[in-house]
């Protein structure tokens, strides 16, 4: 039987970005999925006609430049365009929009409020500034701050160092910035509740957490510290849909000799004198190989690929614990044409802009209720994008795919399955919310696909669904992501990495944690490391 | 009924129709939303309008607060530095505001309108910390930027036109003072201040009135060498004044990202309007202690050698064998009044002395070729350009 150098197990983003770089150091790489495809939550799916859904992730901006370079991503098909704009629906018939033009988008602030379009420039600032501090992070292993191995103590002394020369003031606010909640800290610069609503939804996107609940202030910066081209919070579209990442990860990892198997689920990865030997798959293969990396959560991976007599009882209790809680459905659809939105004047930039159907902070924190309440929100945040407005691929002309991120969506309904009745009802919700703005939007629909945590679960095998796989919470961040003690992608037993998005920098298709993951693992085989480094902002 | 979306374009001035009347070269920028020429015909002969006769150039995009209320003084003196109890009625104060730590907001002109009535004109808008600022006080703020339409009116032979219009008691109005009259039953506000460090006057107007007031000046200054000009013959004479500009001598403290990228008033050369004396200012603490620590950096104007603006420029303490730049040019010009090279710029202290040298690495670009020059430069201490002109009372005819 072949022995390989290495097993990536899970062909998502992370998985290929960690297979790549490992093959193009020149190991002899397998890459294992259980599905028939690859790409795990960054897929672009045929599921009705001619449309291609973007079913799971929607939009883009964490992909790391320095990877998408290294790699050469657009030699192998990989295309990324900015896209500019969102606006919030009102109950009242008015609404909310956001410019990319910087005057427009004050004089749209200061129709709600002159203060908070003044406020503005100090919020960008002071948000851009905790940006900074995070984004230098990202394609570095988190140092373990127990330690007091050489490298360890070097990258604490480079980050104390950057958190000194922040100053007094500013130091103090970065450490109230890491616990406090979005809601807050939107209460210290805007008065305006729709524009706090607007604003406060990348707090929550994804967490099973209120727009009130500590940490959310950081969840935000989750959502701004991306960029496209340089420009810091910019999203974009991939062309052909977030498939287009993976394939293009994927082609990269192939060219470099790489091999991938789909329909080849794990079993278990198998471990003997405390080193892993390999993987057993469902179907009965084995393949052996002396490096075992995860790209699952570290729920999947420790708790149902391994035997439990292989890990430690006190890692295995910490796993257990590993906040990953289903939070968030997905209803993709497949459209007509383009639905219209009255309350938008015509011609407005804005209806090509991402949508959202909250105007206050109440109705917010009431969707979380809902979630509390072991049951979907009635009246849902979601976050509607129509990217065939901009890519041709996508759909048939005049035709369009529309990607609905809701929250909230339970992982279960009262401790119990998701029943079809509760899931066309949770669908329902989702497309009455947008039918309130959009009188034609209902008959514009030729196919839906909805999706609960546990669909999500089933399919793309991420525990819960949960789109970070684990929260993004202090204790789940940094040198304790996942645990503390495994923040630097090895696992428990010899040969065991991990490398999805249950490890630092966390979650979103950001490639980071596969590309630390591969750093670390070439380190430790003594191999020349592939995986590029920090641009760094000046 | 539909919702109008707000306007997505550049907003015009009410003087734009009068502007682009004038307009041959169709260069335009973008200033808070605003349509406003870089130049009009001729940058070179529009800078010369402000140095040898009259220039009008439209100021209407300036951000302007009304303040007031019974607590309009003491709100003013805890949010500037300096004591606005002796800017009485009819009078203006140049100003700058600090954050909690002693770092520039911004700078601007306060016009003491009326008893315990006053406007504030700065290039940043501040309304969020105006209102922070504003706690506890019975005043009240207004933002009144597109309601008052204003013209600064510049040059030599500014007096004399607006003499020739009618305006009336501007042989006695010193610099900084201000006066109310009647126009086309508006009240016409005209301020002798300015960005030139010349003779020159300000002129705030009702909208509705400022295509009139424009005639009417126009009308009057024909022989007296009147002419629109843009923002690039202004910014010219700005320089030869020393004075400062936000985004290019500082950042606004509360959009600055990266740290020390701000400037406290003391590393600004305003030591002049930090007044210790008055009650608690904002940034009064942060102050007191950088003025007993010493500052970081300091402003500083220089004359340089030879005849190549040191755009860009870093600055040296010595010619050769530096160990590093001890600041950078933050604005630079060929002064056609003064036949000087001349540049403002930040250096760390104790550099910078007035009368020391430092040494300006001037790089330009010769046929596509580019050449290097290390030049030396004198620290200067007062303005490059203060024509007696500027504060004769009453004024010179031209």
């Amino acid at each position: 039987m072949k022995t390989y150098d290495a097993i990536v197990v899970g062909a998502g983003h992370n998985g290929l970005t960690n297979a790549a770089f490992l093959a193009k150091a020149g190991l002899d790489v397998v890459c294992v999925e259980k599905n028939d495809y690859i790409g795990g939550a960054a897929v672009s799916r045929n599921l009705y006609k001619d449309w291609w859904y973007s079913n799971c992730s929607y939009v883009c901006s964490l992909l790391r430049p320095e990877i998408y370079r290294a790699l050469e991503l657009h030699k192998h098909g990989l295309q990324v365009t900015p896209y500019g704009g969102s606006v919030t629906f009102m109950q009242n018939g008015d609404y909310f929009g956001s410019y990319h033009d910087e005057e427009v988008a004050y004089r749209e602030m200061a129709r709600f409020s002159r203060h908070d379009a003044d406020a503005y420039k100090t919020y960008s600032a002071d948000t851009m500034r905790q940006c900074r501090f995070i984004r230098d992070f990202l394609l570095s292993t988190a140092p373990d701050p127990t330690s007091f191995k050489p490298r360890d103590i070097k990258e604490l002394i480079r980050i104390g160092g950057k958190f000194l020369a922040m100053g007094e003031d500013r130091m103090y606010d970065t450490i109230r910035f890491w616990t406090m909640s979005v809601a807050e800290y939107l209460d210290e610069y805007f008065e305006t509740d729709v524009i706090k609503a607007a604003f406060s939804g990348s707090g929550i996107i994804g967490t099973a957490l209120g727009i009130h609940s500590p940490g959310t202030a950081y969840v935000l910066l989750h959502h701004y510290m991306g960029d496209v081209d340089g420009n810091v919070g910019s999203w974009g579209f991939a062309r052909g849909g977030m498939g287009a990442v993976s394939n293009s990860i994927a082609s990269a990892f192939q060219a470099a000799g790489g091999e991938l198997r789909t329909e080849a689920g794990v079993g278990q990865i198998t471990v003997k004198n405390g080193k892993v030997t390999g993987v057993a798959l469902q179907n009965g293969d084995e393949i052996s190989a002396p490096v075992v990396v995860s790209a699952m959560d570290v729920k999947r991976t420790f708790l149902t690929c391994m035997d439990k007599n292989d890990l430690p009882a006190s890692f295995h209790n910490r796993v257990e614990n590993f906040k990953i809680r289903g939070s968030s459905g997905k209803v993709n659809i497949a459209l007509d044409g383009l639905p219209t939105f009255p309350a938008l004047p015509e011609g407005s930039s804005l209806h090509h802009s991402d949508m959202h159907f909250i105007d206050s902070m109440e109705r917010m924190e009431r969707a979380y209720d809902d979630w509390k309440d072991g049951t979907w929100s009635k009246d849902p945040y979601i976050d509607m994008v129509i990217p065939t407005l901009s890519d041709p691929t996508m759909a048939p002309p005049g035709k369009h795919f529309m990607s609905c991120f809701v929250q909230y969506c339970p992982y279960q309904i009262d401790g119990r399955a998701w029943t079809s009745e509760e899931k066309d009802a949770f669908g329902n919700a989702v497309i009455d919310q947008i039918s309130n703005y959009s009188p034609d939007f209902r008959d514009l629909i030729l196919h839906a696909e909805i999706r609960t945590p546990q669909d999500i679960e089933a399919e793309i095998g991420i525990t819960e669904g949960n789109i970070f796989h684990g929260e993004l919470t202090m204790d789940q961040l940094l040198f304790n992501r996942p645990l503390p003690g495994y923040a630097q992608y090895r696992g428990p037993v010899g040969g065991l990495y991990m490398c999805g998005s249950s490890t630092h920098p966390g979650g979103g298709v950001m490639a980071a944690p596969g590309a630390n993951a591969a750093r670390e693992i070439l380190a430790d085989l003594k191999r020349p490391n592939t995986v590029p480094e920090n641009f760094g902002d000046d | 009924m539909k919702n109008q979306p707000v306007h997505q374009g550049r907003l015009k001035t009410p003087f734009y129709s009068r502007l682009s009347q004038l307009d041959t070269v169709n260069e335009w920028h973008e200033w808070k939303g605003y349509s406003s020429a870089n130049a009009l015909y001729c940058e070179d002969m529009e800078y010369f309008a402000i140095r040898n006769a009259t220039a009008v150039f439209d100021l209407t995009p300036m951000t302007k607060y009304r303040i007031a209320g019974p607590d309009a003084l003491d709100y003013l003196n805890r949010l500037v530095t300096r004591d606005m109890a002796k800017i009485r009625p009819g009078r203006v104060a140049y100003a700058v505001w600090c954050d909690d730590q002693g770092q520039v907001i911004d700078d601007g002109t306060i016009f003491h309108l009326r008893e315990g009535e006053y406007r504030l004109c700065s290039q940043e808008r501040h309304f969020a910390w105006l209102q922070a600022a504003a706690i506890g006080f019975d005043v009240t703020l207004t933002h009144e930027t597109e309601d008052v339409a204003a013209l600064a009116v510049q040059g030599p032979t500014s007096f004399s036109v607006l003499n020739t219009m009618g305006i009336e008691g501007l042989e006695e109005l010193k610099p900084f003072g201000l006066t109310h009259c009647e126009f086309e039953g508006s009240d016409l506000m005209v301020s002798r201040t300015g960005f030139t460090a010349d003779l020159g006057y300000e002129l705030w107007i009702d909208p509705d009135k400022a295509e009139a007031l424009w005639d009417a000046l126009f009308e009057a200054g024909k022989l007296f060498g009147i002419r629109a000009i843009g923002t690039d013959a202004l910014e010219l004479a700005r320089i030869e004044a020393g004075f400062l500009a936000a985004h290019m001598e500082f950042l606004p403290a509360d959009e600055t990202v990266r740290t020390g990228r701000s400037r406290s008033p003391l590393e600004l050369g305003l030591d002049w309007l930090v007044d210790f004396k008055k009650p608690n200012f904002n940034g009064r603490r942060a102050l007191a202690e950088e003025k007993r620590n010493g500052s970081t950096w300091r402003l500083v104007k220089l004359d340089i050698e030879g005849n190549k603006p040191a755009h860009h420029s870093y600055i040296f303490g010595k010619e050769k064998g530096n160990k590093g730049e001890i600041g950078f040019i933050t604005s630079a010009a060929w002064s056609p009044v003064c036949k000087q090279n001349i540049a403002l710029g930040t250096v760390r202290t104790p550099y910078g002395k007035p009368g020391s040298s430092v040494w300006v690495e001037i790089y330009y670009q010769r046929e596509m070729h580019w050449n290097r020059k290390m030049a030396q430069a004198t620290v200067v201490d007062k303005p490059f350009w203060f024509p007696p002109r500027r504060g004769a009372t009453p004024p010179g005819p031209y």
